[in-house]
């Protein structure tokens, strides 16, 4: 994959996509929203692929739209860029049947912090921040923004987000349950390394049909989440993964997952 | 170097002038022996003697810092062969060294273990940490330290209570309550000792030297004895390469170069 606004990187299962326009502190233009989205597509359908990072390169993890390319005067820019651009991505991160840690370098703010909240696992740097932004142009939070907040922060909370737009650091992140795991900036790139290789090694098949599991008791009543985790653990018990496990539980040693992909 | 059994002594392979020692007896726990001892100060020692060094990490692993003493030397021993072995004053030259000494602690630190821990001048815990002094289920009350220390930094209603009880603290609550500086998820906790040695590193070493002896001093000796201790450090530092460059480069508004003298 060749790009010019990312910096991809596949080792040891796990693909880091790096957002890689520090200049504008990773500001989404046309290209880097193609990009992306075509990275995680490629990431979703390669089979050595465990486990995705996604973070940004220089100060910033994600400014949001970069907003040189909004014309001025009438137009469909929003509708059109949120349908185009930003549903896919998503779309894409939060039903990939893989799991994807957003590592937090820097600031994330507007459709960037979105980006963050879209991801499964959350490592942040101490010194990063989210910034809501939207409001501040007297925008609405878009690109799952307002599903993200009020499900991760009440209704309260998410409306005092939305509308103060007040920076949030990464303690508060972490108190507020935005985000996973707070380290110091310098023990950053070793911790995202020791999570993604974890994940990278784990039974992938099965953190897909968590992640599936998960998304859906957000808006399924009780009876149907019994059924649908009923159908996903017979799936799961079907995988050469589950007979690793078992196999591991009763010789008394650690399992060697494959992903069971 | 000597070669060590019950220790490994190591240079942290990211920063040269972070030491590090790991305690090295996993099938007892890092249970505190005399031979360990001994190999742990006289490594600690040689690398507070060591120019290079700026900072030491202490740890053991993931499930234990140290479960406490060694009870089978000492079990059947009577006062007076306790007495003039007199163990537990040679760990007093821990804190006699003059070089930053943070300990990184995942699983126990009981017993000599937390006495250890408390003994170095920082803290980092993984989630998985448990502090606690023990020794009052095996009949006797903490030797190396533990009643002085824990008081100290507890207050006395808690400290009797770990002491009387013999409970365990988690991290979460030794975080609160102030005994450990942060707590980390055990995949991180390493790597954010290290980060925190790092930067401490990086900072000039003379006035690293003798702020660490203020403030061990605050624990010890009155106010007015500490103020003048405090006083003479801070106008020791003027006859420092490093405070007149540090001064220099706040009035020119630059980053500092020191040259650690």
């Amino acid at each position: 994959m060749d790009f010019q606004t990312l910096l991809i990187h596949n080792a040891d299962g796990v693909l880091t996509i790096t957002l890689n326009r520090p200049d504008a502190y990773n500001a989404v233009n046309a290209q880097m929203g193609e990009e992306l989205l075509a990275a995680l597509q490629t990431a979703e359908q390669d089979r050595q692929v465990r486990c995705i990072v996604l973070t940004g390169a220089g100060k910033a993890f994600c400014s949001g739209q970069d907003l040189k390319e909004v014309p001025s005067g009438e137009s469909t820019f929003f509708r059109d860029v949120l349908r185009q651009r930003y549903n896919p991505i998503i779309r894409t991160l939060r039903n990939m049947p893989k799991p994807v840690i957003g590592a937090i370098n820097g600031v994330a703010a507007g459709a960037g912090m979105a980006l963050a909240l879209a991801t499964d696992f959350r490592i942040m740097s101490s010194a990063a921040r989210f910034v809501e932004a939207f409001i501040g142009l007297a925008l609405v939070p878009d690109s799952g923004s307002s599903f993200f907040y009020v499900r991760s922060l009440g209704y309260a909370r998410a409306f005092e987000l939305a509308t103060l737009n007040r920076p949030i650091s990464a303690e508060q992140a972490l108190q507020l349950g935005l985000v996973n795991v707070v380290v110091s900036p310098e023990a950053f790139p070793q911790v995202v390394q020791r999570f993604a290789h974890l994940y990278a090694q784990g039974p992938t098949r099965a953190y897909g049909y968590v992640k599936e599991l998960l998304n859906r008791a957000l808006a399924l009543p009780l009876e149907d989440i019994l059924e649908l985790e009923a159908e996903y653990q017979q799936q799961a018990g079907e995988t050469a993964d589950y007979a690793e496990g078992i196999r591991a539980f009763l010789e008394k040693r650690s399992p060697r997952f494959t992903g069971s992909l | 170097m000597s070669t060590y059994t019950y220790i490994h002594p190591y240079r942290y392979e990211n920063d040269p002038r972070v030491a590090a020692v790991q305690l090295n007896r996993p099938d007892k726990l890092n249970a505190l022996s005399l031979a360990l001892m001994e190999e742990l100060i006289t490594a600690l020692e040689a690398f507070d003697a060591d120019p290079e060094i700026r900072c030491i990490v202490l740890h053991g692993n993931e499930r234990a810092f140290a479960a406490g003493a060694d009870i089978d030397e000492m079990a059947d021993a009577d006062s007076v062969e306790m007495l003039l072995r007199d163990q537990f004053r040679k760990w007093e030259r821990i804190s006699a060294l003059k070089k930053p000494l943070i300990a990184a602690v995942s699983g126990y630190a009981l017993g000599g273990g937390c006495e250890l821990a408390m003994l170095c001048d920082m803290i980092v815990a993984s989630d998985t940490a448990q502090f606690g002094q023990p020794e009052i289920n095996i009949g006797v009350i903490p030797g190396a330290g533990g009643t002085q220390r824990l008081t100290r930094i507890l207050g006395k209603a808690l400290a009797m209570e770990l002491v009387l009880t013999g409970r365990f603290l988690s991290a979460q609550e030794a975080y609160r309550l102030g005994l450990v500086n942060r707590v980390v998820p055990v995949e991180a906790y390493l790597d954010e000792a290290f980060a925190l040695a790092s930067t401490i590193a990086s900072k000039p070493p003379i006035a690293v030297r003798l702020a660490k002896e203020a403030v061990l001093r605050a624990l010890s000796t009155p106010l007015e004895i500490g103020l003048e201790l405090e006083r003479k450090n801070f106008y020791l530092l003027f006859s420092t390469a490093d405070q007149k460059e540090g001064m220099k480069a706040f009035q020119e508004k630059r980053q500092p170069r020191w040259q650690g003298r």
